[in-house]
């Protein structure tokens, strides 16, 4: 045996406890003595304990099969009648008493109403009942035409709602489920109104939650009743920069739709050496400020912010850190405790094509008058 | 209260992994869990990994020491398994934005990501033992997970001594933390 063989012999006999009393006591003299011994015996019991989870982790999964597979035998769970597209069939099975039931209540009701019909009611079709169906026919045709009318309420109110004239225009992009958003804050520092357009064309009123000058961030709420909660969003934000030379991509409004760029990480401090930013090469033009810059993951690593006009394609980004420590400010007030940032992404292993089609409904043009 | 008290028994039983106690959250839960995947679009198949997926969080968090929900199994079992339905759908892009189903959900996010990276460290032990082929997985396996003794593990394996045993024991152990560190350090990216 080499002498690391040996070496790890000894630390794992001594973690399972298998040396003889003095054999310990010479080695735990040596761990003492020895920091390289010591670290190898720390090292190694947290593998054993990694191992053990893991271990447990699976004996529990094989279980949990086991049990299923006996329930299932047993009765006690519906599960096995289900194998395929028998849902039907499990469902007709499952309501097959109550739907008996139900249909001889109706038979027998459809019998005995026909029969009181027969002997009581009017044998000749009266008037009085046509007159009945005329009434309900023109009681429909108001219905419709107030319903009509309701709709042009609603969309007139919707229209002046959404009638501003932007002065300042840029990208904003959730950052929590429930209308939290994240933009720049010169896009938004000097606007009295605030409102949020997403690629379907809809608007949603919204306002600054936050404004941090110096790192040019700004924290937006839709306030809308027509904004419904998201359920999930796909990215998550990147605490960690990225590398020189990585591929990324921004999604943004120069225009008034949604627009795709990528391009690279160029460095990863910012104009003159700035370290709240990083640099990259990109396409990007007035109003794609505050628009999210992904990784290849589908992380957010950053916010696209500003760019260089003496140079074409000398684009900066404001890090992700720097949103996660705003982020963390914010949630020190007690009306925004709740905001749940995502931090992991959903995207791995993607194209880039889907990437950007799940991002895309979570981007939002900003407007701002 | 005593259903209360049963309900910590039975998590205390399902740290154990005392057959009784998880077939009993099993059996108890898992016809409502069904529902709710089949009725969002789902088959029995992904409702049985699904609920088995939402048994290891729960078991997860009772490891931990934590014995006392905030909530009912129900519906901790419940809104666990919603969260990670949801979570499929959109990655196998059948995304809807809510489910159907009407029964009270508390928050479980913080429990998932702690879940997701286990998962995805164990799923990456998996792999690792089984690349390292044989005998070097039986080997290990004996070792770290069935706690033999080298001397039993010569003997079992065939090789002529203990010694000859523990080398090859290095050897793979030091491949698999190779393998796992790889594979850990790719994903990162």
């Amino acid at each position: 045996m080499t002498q690391d063989t040996r070496m790890l012999d000894s630390v794992e006999r001594y973690i399972r406890g298998e040396m003889l009393p003095d054999e310990r006591v010479y080695f735990e003299q040596l761990r003492k003595t020895n920091a390289e011994v010591d670290q190898m015996v720390v090292e190694q019991t947290i593998f054993f304990q990694q191992m053990n989870r893991f271990n447990e982790w699976k004996k529990f999964k094989s279980s949990l099969l086991e049990i299923h597979t006996d329930l299932a035998q047993q009765g006690s769970i519906k599960s096995d009648k289900l194998k395929g597209g028998a849902r039907v069939t499990y469902l007709w099975n499952r309501y097959k008493r109550t739907m008996a039931i139900a249909a001889s209540i109706a038979g027998i009701t459809a019998i005995g109403l026909s029969i009181l019909i027969n002997s009581y009611g009017p044998h000749k079709e009266s008037p009085r009942l046509q007159a009945l169906v005329s009434e309900v026919n023109h009681l429909k045709s108001v219905t419709r035409s107030l319903d009509n009318k309701i709709d042009n309420v609603d969309r007139k109110k919707a229209d002046t709602v959404n009638t501003i004239i932007p002065k300042y225009n840029g990208t904003g992009f959730l950052i929590d489920t429930k209308g939290f958003m994240i933009t720049n804050a010169h896009v938004v520092k000097n606007s009295r109104n605030i409102f949020v357009q997403n690629n379907k064309g809809e608007q949603f009123k919204a306002f600054v939650v936050k404004l941090d000058v110096n790192r040019d961030l700004a924290i937006l709420k839709i306030d809308d009743d027509r904004f419904k909660t998201i359920g999930y969003l796909p990215y998550g934000l990147s605490k960690t920069a990225a590398d020189i030379a990585e591929p990324i991509f921004t999604l943004g409004y120069p225009r008034d739709e949604i627009v795709y760029s990528e391009g690279y990480l160029s460095a990863k401090t910012g104009y003159n050496g700035d370290t709240l930013s990083c640099q990259i090469g990109i396409a990007a033009n007035p109003g794609n400020s505050g628009g999210p810059v992904f990784d290849r993951n589908g992380e957010v690593i950053g916010i696209l912010s500003t760019k260089e006009t003496q140079a074409e394609g000398v684009v900066f980004a404001i890090q992700s850190k720097y949103i996660v420590q705003a982020l963390d400010e914010l949630k020190k007030d007690s009306l925004y405790h709740n905001i749940k940032v995502p931090l992991t992404s959903g995207l791995h292993g993607l194209d880039k094509v889907q990437q950007a089609k799940k991002v895309q409904d979570y981007v939002f043009m900003v407007k701002g008058d | 209260m005593k259903p209360e008290i049963n309900e910590k028994d039975l998590l205390e039983g399902l740290a154990r992994n005392d057959r009784k106690a998880v077939e009993t959250i099993y059996r108890d839960n898992y016809n409502m869990v069904q529902s709710l995947i089949i009725n969002n679009n789902g088959s029995a198949d992904e409702a049985k990994d699904i609920f088995q997926e939402a048994m290891i969080v729960l078991y997860e968090k009772v490891r931990a020491g934590n014995f006392e929900l905030s909530c009912l199994i129900k519906t901790y079992v419940y809104s666990v398994s919603r969260r990670l339905w949801l979570k499929r759908l959109q990655q196998i892009n059948r995304y809807q934005p809510d489910l159907d189903g009407t029964a009270e959900t508390v928050g479980v996010e913080e429990e998932l990501e702690a879940h997701e990276r286990l998962n995805e460290e164990f799923g990456l032990m998996e792999k690792g033992l089984a690349s390292l082929g044989e005998p070097c997985k039986s080997l290990l396996e004996a070792y770290y997970l069935q706690k033999r003794s080298m001397n039993e593990i010569a003997v079992a394996f065939g090789y002529t001594n203990a010694d000859n045993a523990k080398t090859q024991k290095y050897k793979c152990l030091m491949r698999l933390k190779k393998i796992f560190f790889d594979q850990y350090k790719h994903r990162e990216l």
